[in-house]
């Protein structure tokens, strides 16, 4: 996009933010190649702003720029002489449909938008992509992010993520990936990979696996945009709403995780006056969705829904004595039912030590700490570390500690464990 | 980031006359957009000031004042909080507000932890200390 303008630049990105991902959904239905519906997209979104300028921006520019955008579209299949009898019809449709609706072009896209959006949702997190290039794919279609945003945020070349985002359209062109809604079966199995992507990029925010900093708070907003966007198009889902609570209420307590020198506050030491009760009312009222829809439809709780009933343990509780850790043991019960992993066992370890005391929560540690994929989990030998600490285990502790500050990739995680470990003494 | 748009009264808006069915049509289908768009925090519109009152802080003292305010330009009739990428997205957005009449409303942008960086005091830092000191000798 080639404007002089550092101004009109900026405006352009907040154009493209808001209308991208709805100009690019309708654009790939219809094209059925997402890197052409992007360019399309670009394209269109130059012109209008060129337009616009002169005479001003339309009542409904969303519209515009689609209705722009099909046309160039149009053309370009037909200069391309790619046009079967097919996209001939469909063009004349489109054209005809386009001069008829051209006054009322807001209740024409009004409808098929969302279900565009979602077809786009479920290509960008298609699982003939590798995560990586799911997660690249999502931000940059949906989240409506730059090469170099996305960049920035994953601490890797700017080229590294343009390159994997072109391999990722040409991945999908390659299968044959049809732009559609997944349904019945297949759309639990898809669903679970969207969610798994939102899930990534928020974790990525929120707790940094690698880097200077503990928490880079925008991958979380983006992460939270994207999951709140999806509520509304899949409003039914009690997953949705379960993993959007989730993360509304992990985010609520993005102030009080680090204090003033950027290093992590734990938990039970935060200041929950900090935390941000307009996310945790948000976070509890889509959590509340959740299991309102889990109940109608008969069904038990998923897993991001029972995660985010453990998260909201916390933050019902005003102070870390008022904490209901036997509810929270139920729920990791529950969770590791469903999903069993070592990583689930070892939080329910931590709960059992609050609720039934440090010596239980310990017994199940030590099951976990021969597991071969927690090998090189910080957190492992950092938890031993805590229920050794209330043992009065403080040589076995200060060992433990260590030994998790030395696996942490995070420099502002391992400062923390190196210093509680020297303040045993 | 976070911004606060900020609507302002005006003689409706303090007269407690509720906007006609076509303005709150348009409101709720400008609100349903940015929902949707995972744009809208929170958003509520305020009764007008004659239900209000002010307090005026003065050494010791307290004074209640109570409403109607005259200064209608002044107040603030409704407000959203927004979630978005950059002021220019905010600005954006607020374009396509349905307002009218020569209407103006205000864009803020909300204070986020990081930006408390310098300002962040010893002070304020030691409060915090206390505050998590005192909370660790409760348990």
């Amino acid at each position: 996009m080639a404007v002089a303008v550092p101004e009109t630049n900026r405006a352009i990105d907040a154009v493209w933010r808001i209308e991208s991902a709805r100009l690019i959904a309708g654009l790939a239905r219809m094209v059925g190649d997402v890197a052409l519906a992007e360019d399309l997209a670009q394209d269109a979104l130059v012109v209008a702003l060129e337009r616009w300028r002169e005479s001003g921006v339309p009542e409904n520019p969303g519209a515009w720029l689609m209705a722009t955008a099909k046309r160039r579209a149009i053309d370009l299949l037909r200069r391309r002489k790619r046009l079967d009898r097919k996209h001939e019809e469909l063009g004349r449709e489109m054209d005809e449909r386009q001069e008829r609706a051209a006054p009322d072009l807001d209740a024409a896209i009004d409808d098929p938008v969302g279900d565009d959006l979602l077809g786009l949702v479920f290509l960008a997190c298609h699982p003939v992509l590798s995560t990586e290039a799911r997660v690249a794919l999502t931000l940059r279609l949906l989240g409506g992010l730059t090469t170099e945003e996305i960049a920035r945020a994953f601490l890797v070349p700017e080229a590294t993520v343009a390159q994997r985002i072109v391999r990722a359209k040409r991945t999908l062109a390659e299968a044959h990936v049809p732009f559609e809604i997944p349904r019945g079966a297949d759309l639990t199995v898809r669903l679970s990979s969207v969610l798994e992507v939102i899930y990534l990029v928020f974790n990525e925010g929120y707790s940094a696996t690698a880097g200077d900093d503990w928490l880079r708070p925008e991958l979380c907003e983006d992460a939270l945009r994207l999951g709140r966007i999806l509520a509304g198009l899949m409003p039914e889902e009690p997953e949705v709403h379960g993993l959007v609570a989730l993360m509304e209420i992990q985010a609520s307590r993005s102030r009080a995780r680090v204090g003033p020198s950027g290093e992590p506050v734990l938990l039970f030491d935060q200041n929950r006056a900090m935390w941000d009760q307009l996310l945790i009312r948000r976070g509890l009222k889509a959590l509340e969705r959740a299991e309102g829809l889990c109940r109608t439809a008969g069904g038990a709780l998923g897993p991001y829904t029972l995660q985010a009933a453990i998260a909201a343990c916390h933050a019902r509780a005003r102070t870390p004595e008022e904490t209901d850790w036997e509810r929270i043991v139920a729920l990791y019960d529950a969770l590791g039912q469903l999903t069993p992993s070592p990583i689930v066992e070892l939080n329910r370890a931590v709960a059992v030590g609050m609720a039934f005391g440090p010596e239980a929560g310990l017994e199940i540690v030590d099951t976990l700490v021969a597991e071969p994929a927690l090998g090189n989990y910080h957190l492992l030998p950092s938890v031993r570390g805590d229920l050794l600490i209330k043992l009065g285990r403080v040589e076995e502790a200060r060992k433990e500690l260590l030994h998790a500050a030395s696996l942490t990739r995070n420099k502002r995680e391992r400062k923390l464990l190196m210093d509680r470990a020297a303040a045993l003494g | 980031m976070r911004f606060m748009v900020i609507v302002k009264a005006d003689k409706n808006s303090e007269a407690g006359v509720l906007p006609d069915k076509k303005i709150l049509g348009d409101m709720g289908k400008f609100n349903e957009e940015l929902v949707k768009a995972g744009v809208m925090l929170a958003g509520e519109g305020l009764q007008p000031s004659s239900k209000g009152a002010r307090v005026r802080f003065d050494g010791a003292k307290r004074t209640v004042i109570d409403g109607p305010f005259a200064e209608s330009k002044e107040l603030v009739a409704g407000f959203w909080l927004w979630q978005v990428k950059s002021k220019e997205e905010a600005i954006e957005w607020l374009k396509r507000a349905p307002f009218g009449g020569g209407t103006e409303v205000e864009l803020r942008q909300v204070f986020e932890s990081e930006d408390f960086g310098a300002e962040f005091t010893p002070e304020l830092r030691e409060q915090e200390e206390r505050i998590r000191r005192q909370i660790g000798a409760k348990r």
